[in-house]
């Protein structure tokens, strides 16, 4: 039986846009807002496995990879990581994971060398080990040497992007959480970092748990894939079973993205329409 | 394989080796703020030579500006510390990486003890050059005063301060809008009754009650015996001893409740949003 890297069940997240006085908050006529961004759900990654997550904006994706990186606690249900409770063992949890977001989070003025090496110590590296490692994975990455003592701001989104993938890679993370890492990305950038993933996982049997809103990079990466909607997991299989769901239209195969509209799209075109 | 130990160190040199980096990036602003602190020091000490005139008493001027000096150089010190410990989180707000640090392996003891390391260390010097420009401008005669002794006292006003500087830092933190600023009110509070630049007899009953209990009225007062008498270090321990207890009381309170918030971050998703 495969080892599960990523354990989640019933995780529930409800957010309440409420004051820290009580005097702030609204009073029972129902302006307070809830939002329930992540409702219940329950799935398992196996350890080496390119798990993808699609859904809608809004749909729970970023709250659920916050989850498991320890930066929210789940209001009920358990997270996992390797058998660590997220909310018990966050320093077990923290060890194996690192994760990349949509911004490429730095210290601006400071050069990628410098940003690197701090991310680096903070995970218990020291100087002279993060340093040969750094310029392995920018060379890696295709991120040219002389980019890497220049401030940061003075990079363009793409090679931005590049480091904070660095900075990941640089605590050799069994579990990567990579939320919408190519958005924004040039489409050979893009390429690279695809080629990267599947790297990881092959080579190091990395398991990535990975949110994208691009239907061909999750189809072409991905083993399995969640589709995630108002927090809810309305489908979860293969690409090939998923795409298996939905009916061929006019003689076409149906791709993810079909599949996607289907399961999220539809849902709202019939909700207009009893309106 | 490397220590538990080893690891926090690393980590806690992290963020003294990142604030050096960030000080040395942004030198004009560190050029700034120390031409504005100089000019800030000598224009309340000028007041020393002016009373004379405006009171148009005989008065040792000379004493009373040396009495000024001391609430300044004090001053800026503690507030020093309390400001770059209270942007442990302000700091990684501004830039974005608030949730990348607070994902690392770290304890939060490790965290703050690298923050204060290196706010103890960039206040004694900045509080140094300033002492030089105004004892050179002023010509006062250190000949008999106790550096050493004034040493010893603010270095162990230096802990309470860490200490209501982590309680501080967790404005920033729950409040990620207006949590910076907040920290104001707690130094204009501490600035108000601990007799900066008056003695503490002069304030109306209640207010010199609260004196008691501020940390920095003992190190004003050691300080001032220390550089304005010439006390030896012994007679300075009545002045000390306050600080130290305020320190070991300060510190454990701070590190729990910067816990307490960070959980209530955690659990409401203020990490994520970047004010």
């Amino acid at each position: 039986m495969d080892e599960i890297a990523i354990h989640v069940r019933e995780a529930y997240k409800v957010f309440h846009k409420q004051s820290l006085f009580p005097w702030n908050r609204k009073n029972g006529h129902g302006e307070k807002k809830r939002v329930v961004a992540v409702d219940s759900i329950s799935f398992d990654v196996s350890k080496g496995e390119i798990f993808g997550v699609l859904g809608p904006n809004g749909s729970g994706k970023s709250t659920l990879i916050r989850l498991i990186a320890t930066l929210l606690l789940p209001d009920s249900g358990a997270v996992t990581v390797f058998g660590h409770d997220v909310v018990h063992d966050r320093i077990a949890v923290q060890r194996l994971i690192n994760r990349v977001s949509v911004e490429a989070s730095f210290f601006k003025k400071l050069s990628p060398m410098e940003n690197l090496i701090f991310g680096a110590r903070l995970y218990g590296l020291s100087a002279q080990q993060a340093r040969v490692q750094i310029l392995e994975i920018l060379t890696r990455l295709g991120l040219e040497r002389s980019t890497i003592s220049k401030p940061v701001e003075e990079m363009s989104r793409g090679m931005q992007q590049k480091v904070a993938i660095a900075r990941a890679l640089l605590t050799r993370p069994a579990v990567l959480l990579m939320d919408e890492p190519t958005t924004g990305l040039d489409p050979r950038s893009k390429r690279e970092v695809q080629a990267l993933v599947r790297e990881l996982r092959d080579q190091d049997e990395t398991t990535i748990l990975l949110t994208t809103h691009d239907m061909v990079e999750a189809e072409m990466l991905c083993d399995r894939i969640a589709i995630m909607d108002a927090g809810k997991i309305v489908a979860l299989d293969t690409p090939e079973k998923l795409c298996a769901m939905v009916p061929s239209h006019n003689g076409r195969s149906p791709t993810l993205e079909d599949v996607f509209l289907e399961l999220t799209g539809k849902k709202l075109i019939e909700e207009d329409d009893v309106e | 394989m490397i220590s538990a130990t080893t690891r926090q160190l690393r980590a806690s040199y992290a963020f003294v080796e990142r604030n050096a980096h960030l000080v040395k990036r942004y030198w004009s602003w560190e050029l700034v703020w120390l031409a504005y602190s100089i000019a800030n020091s000598l224009s309340v000490s000028y007041i020393g030579l002016g009373m004379e005139q405006i009171s148009g008493q005989e008065i040792d001027g000379r004493y009373l500006v040396l009495y000024l000096v001391v609430g300044t150089l004090v001053w800026r010190y503690l507030s020093l510390i309390f400001y770059w410990i209270t942007d442990v989180i302000g700091l990684e707000r501004w830039e974005g990486t608030i949730e990348y640090t607070l994902m690392a392996p770290i304890h939060r003891l490790t965290h703050m003890a690298g923050q204060t390391a290196f706010a103890v260390a960039y206040s004694l010097l900045f509080t140094a050059i300033i002492l030089a420009v105004t004892v050179k401008l002023f010509q006062i005669d250190l000949t008999n005063a106790n550096l050493f002794g004034m040493t010893l006292v603010m270095l162990s006003g230096s802990l309470s301060f860490i200490g209501i500087g982590i309680v501080g830092s967790i404005l920033p933190l729950l409040f990620p809008e207006r949590g910076a600023q907040m920290t104001h009110v707690i130094i204009a509070m501490l600035l108000l009754v601990s007799g900066v630049y008056y003695p503490v007899a002069v304030l109306p009953p209640t207010l010199r009650m609260l004196s008691v209990f501020s940390p920095a009225t003992y190190v004003l007062d050691g300080t001032r015996k220390a550089l304005l008498d010439g006390l030896p270090t012994a007679q300075l321990w009545p002045s000390i001893w306050p600080t130290l207890v305020a320190g070991a009381i300060a510190i454990p309170i701070g590190l729990w409740v910067f816990g307490l918030a960070e959980r209530y971050a955690k659990r409401t998703g203020k990490l994520h949003r970047n004010g």
